[in-house]
């Protein structure tokens, strides 16, 4: 059903996909992070990684329960607040789609279902499938795949590519992120030449990590994985979304990287329909935040719901 | 949700945790004294050319004063207490302006112009670990140069830039005094005023009357200092117009001389280079400090394959620089030094044009009031052209693209400068192989203006001689007899 990308296309892809140095990388970042974000800026920062979350619960003891809760949450972040955004989605795991589905109702907020036999992705491509048969037939509206990193790391770049190119042709409409745990990867030139082959396989989104693995979502990796959107833009026009996920755990992590976004890619980027915090404890950091800039206190972590 | 723009705030540094006294006075042996010239000259902020204070304006007789209180603490006290009470003194001094490094940042900020961020995270810091670096060593000058017998060289007369004050004093003042001389030592004229904090810093740790003495002025006041019969040691650094009007003075006397001058250092990336890192690494070569670097990587040369994609990312990392009040925790490139520097900065930006070169600035606003200057690119320059020849102490990069090392090693070398370059490839071998072909002083490899106390700094040619830094910097204070 799918034309495979011939080795022609597929080495020049790899080949021109440029190393990463380290230091240089580092010396980005620690700019990046001198930099001062207070007042207004930092309010409508904090508003906008609120509105950037993929809140998300995935464990082996989810219930609906839970699910229904963390969809009660993703549409009432914390109603003592006035005007607060919603979330941009909740992210579950593939049987639970259907309840968070329902439960979002016509709110907006987007299903985002795992796939690809989430974390590990150690199954049989024929699962894999039907794993994303199964979230999407229940309503998901976004698949996170996770990619076979031991394929990757094996050298097999053609197994990669259509492995993430038959996931996306199953999606149709929906929006694929490709989750590459860059943990497991062994080098920044790797996360770039990663990140370069699942856009040209037809990521959506590329997405540094499960949120199973350590490290995750690190200011390096992330910068390295806007720097291949950007490049794709530059010589394409076309955007493809970036989605951290992991470790990103307080605000100020989160604002560093959304002004990391606006330096590197610039401000179009700045909205969930491009970017995504994949989080589950960032939410009450930034409402924590948020609520000390409109009233100039902290409020004990006891007036936020954990759920 | 859209979010049409995010911008930041302004997060000012405050400027009240700084006193600056609205006169100065010379700090000869171990007082502030009131200048036998009765002259003083106005320093001025150059973020917004308010006067922050008035400044001693030494003559020939207060330097005779000076060299005086040099000589005579150089033979009562300072060569003959040993190096390890030295060492004591340095130490003390190093801690203590590590305890008022805030103060140190904010005063080199107002006035000299630089963006706080790098006061605070380059300049005061890097001095401190100057003097700590050579605390260390003034008990062990032996072990530095073992077999030789070697001796300070009495009174030295130190001249220092604008563009890194207390960084230069530093640079200066800590081996000078490790090795085991005192020093007369004269500030820029636009940047005097964490000179004068030093003094305080001096006073404070106690170190005898006369080792450091601290004379401020103009041009005149360092000719009178590089002519004073009793200074042993003279050591520069600045302009190379006024180093070979120095070199001229010292002919016929026993004055030892070292030179750090100007530069026009190439910045070369090759087509393997990391790209993106290359394109920050020429932010920080070129626009760092404002430009006023004497190593700044002023001259880039692309490889002809990648020549478009890097002038495509740097233009569009240049739209994120933050240009503006230097007191601005998020300013990137700050206030030019002096509205003189401006001028000269502006002039060589019209010259520029008339020969003919592509011009690229961001379309950032400047502040009204006050020395600014957009980071600026030149794109098809000639290698003739004066914009590429002629160093301009600015934010202005000349980008040239080559097609063979040997064509750009060529380049690079044709030059009356010889200071810094850098070369950016992922290649390690090509890094040795094009460095040794350089004819520069200090060679950076993937990375761009890295300083450190333990590594030897200065230049080839009309750059200057003698290096500062590392066991190095100590050979410039002593006399080597066996």
């Amino acid at each position: 059903m799918l034309e495979s990308i011939s080795p022609l296309e597929l080495n020049a892809i790899i080949a021109n996909s440029p190393s990463i140095d380290q230091i240089g990388t580092l010396e980005r970042i620690a700019r990046i992070q001198a930099r001062s974000i207070k007042g207004a800026a930092k309010l409508k920062g904090l508003r906008m990684a609120l509105s950037m979350i993929d809140l998300t619960t995935l464990e082996g003891k989810d219930t609906p329960g839970k699910v229904r809760q963390l969809c009660y949450k993703a549409q009432h972040l914390h109603d003592q607040a006035a005007d607060l955004p919603t979330v941009a989605a909740v992210c579950v795991y593939p049987t639970m789609v259907g309840v968070a589905k329902k439960a979002l109702g016509n709110s907006g907020i987007k299903v985002a279902s795992v796939s690809t036999a989430f974390p590990s992705g150690q199954a049989p491509f024929e699962l894999k499938k039907l794993d994303t048969q199964y979230a999407l037939d229940n309503g998901a509206d976004e698949i996170d795949m996770v990619i076979s990193r031991g394929r990757f790391l094996a050298g097999d770049y053609q197994f990669v590519y259509d492995e993430i190119a038959a996931i996306k042709a199953l999606c149709g409409q929906a929006r694929i992120k490709v989750i590459f745990e860059t943990g497991e990867l062994d080098s920044l030139d790797q996360v770039r030449r990663i990140s370069d082959l699942a856009i040209a396989a037809g990521a959506d989104f590329i997405k540094t990590s499960t949120g199973k693995i350590q490290p995750a979502a690190t200011f390096p990796v992330v910068l390295t994985m806007l720097g291949a959107i950007k490049d794709h833009f530059d010589k394409t026009g076309q955007m493809i979304g970036m989605k951290p996920a992991g470790g990103i755990s307080s605000s100020k992590l989160a604002l560093q990287h959304l002004l990391m976004v606006k330096e590197v890619l610039g401000e179009a980027w700045l909205s969930n329909e491009w970017y995504r915090f994949g989080a589950s404890s960032l939410a009450n950091d930034l409402l924590m935040q948020y609520q000390k800039q409109q009233t100039g206190k902290y409020q004990s972590a006891a007036y936020f719901s954990i759920d | 949700m859209s979010n049409s723009t995010w911008n930041l705030e302004p997060s000012l540094e405050s400027a009240a945790q700084v006193q600056i006294k609205s006169q100065y006075e010379l700090f000869i042996d171990g007082k502030w004294q009131a200048p036998l010239s009765n002259a003083y000259f106005d320093s001025v902020n150059p973020a917004d050319e308010s006067p922050l204070t008035k400044i001693a304006w030494a003559n020939a007789a207060d330097i005779d004063l000076a060299v005086s209180a040099a000589r005579s603490a150089y033979d009562n006290s300072w060569s003959t207490m040993g190096g390890a009470a030295r060492g004591k003194y340095l130490f003390r001094i190093a801690r203590l302006m590590q305890e008022k490094a805030k103060e140190l940042a904010v005063l080199e900020t107002l006035d000299g112009g630089k963006p706080i961020r790098e006061s605070r995270d380059i300049d005061i810091p890097l001095a401190c670990n100057h003097f700590f670096y050579y605390a260390g060593w003034a008990d062990k000058l032996q072990e530095a140069f073992a077999g030789q017998q070697i001796s300070p060289l009495g009174v030295a007369a130190q001249i220092i830039p604008w563009n890194f004050p207390l960084l230069m004093l530093a640079w200066k003042v800590a081996p000078a005094l490790a090795c085991g001389n005192t020093v007369v030592l004269k500030p820029a004229e636009t940047t005097s005023l964490t000179a004068l904090k030093f003094a305080e810093i001096c006073q404070e740790a106690g170190l005898p009357a006369g080792v450091v003495n601290i004379v401020t002025g103009y041009g005149d006041t360092g000719a009178a200092l590089v002519a004073h019969p009793n200074v042993d040691k003279i050591a520069f650094t600045g302009s190379t117009a006024v180093g070979k009007q120095i070199q001229k003075a010292c002919i016929g006397t026993s004055k030892k001389l070292t030179l750090e001058l100007g530069g026009k250092s190439a910045n070369i990336i090759l087509e393997d280079a990391p790209i993106d890192q290359a394109v920050e690494g020429v932010i920080n070569a070129i626009f760092f400090n404002q430009g006023h670097v004497c190593c700044a990587g002023s001259r880039l040369f692309v490889q002809e394959s990648i020549a478009d994609r890097v002038l495509e990312k740097l233009k569009f990392r240049l739209q994120s620089i933050y240009v503006g009040n230097p007191l601005d925790k998020n300013t990137d490139v700050g206030a030019v030094n002096s509205k003189k520097q401006l001028e000269t900065i502006e002039r060589y930006i019209q010259l520029g044009l008339e020969e003919g070169a592509e011009i690229y600035q961001p379309t950032c606003e400047l502040p009204s009031s006050g020395y600014y200057c957009k980071p600026t690119l030149f794109m098809d320059v000639a290698q003739s052209a004066r914009i590429v020849q002629e160093e301009i102490f600015g934010p202005v990069l000349t980008i040239q693209t080559f097609r063979t090392i040997e064509e750009v090693v060529q380049k690079a070398n044709n030059s009356p400068y010889g200071l810094a370059a850098g070369i950016w490839t992922d290649k390690g071998a090509r890094i040795f192989g094009v460095s040794q072909q350089l004819n520069a002083g200090v060679i950076w490899a993937n990375t761009y203006n890295k300083f450190d106390p333990a590594s030897p700094f200065g230049g080839y040619k009309e750059s200057g001689f003698g290096r500062e830094g590392g066991r190095h910097g100590l050979s410039a204070y002593l006399k080597f007899s066996n």
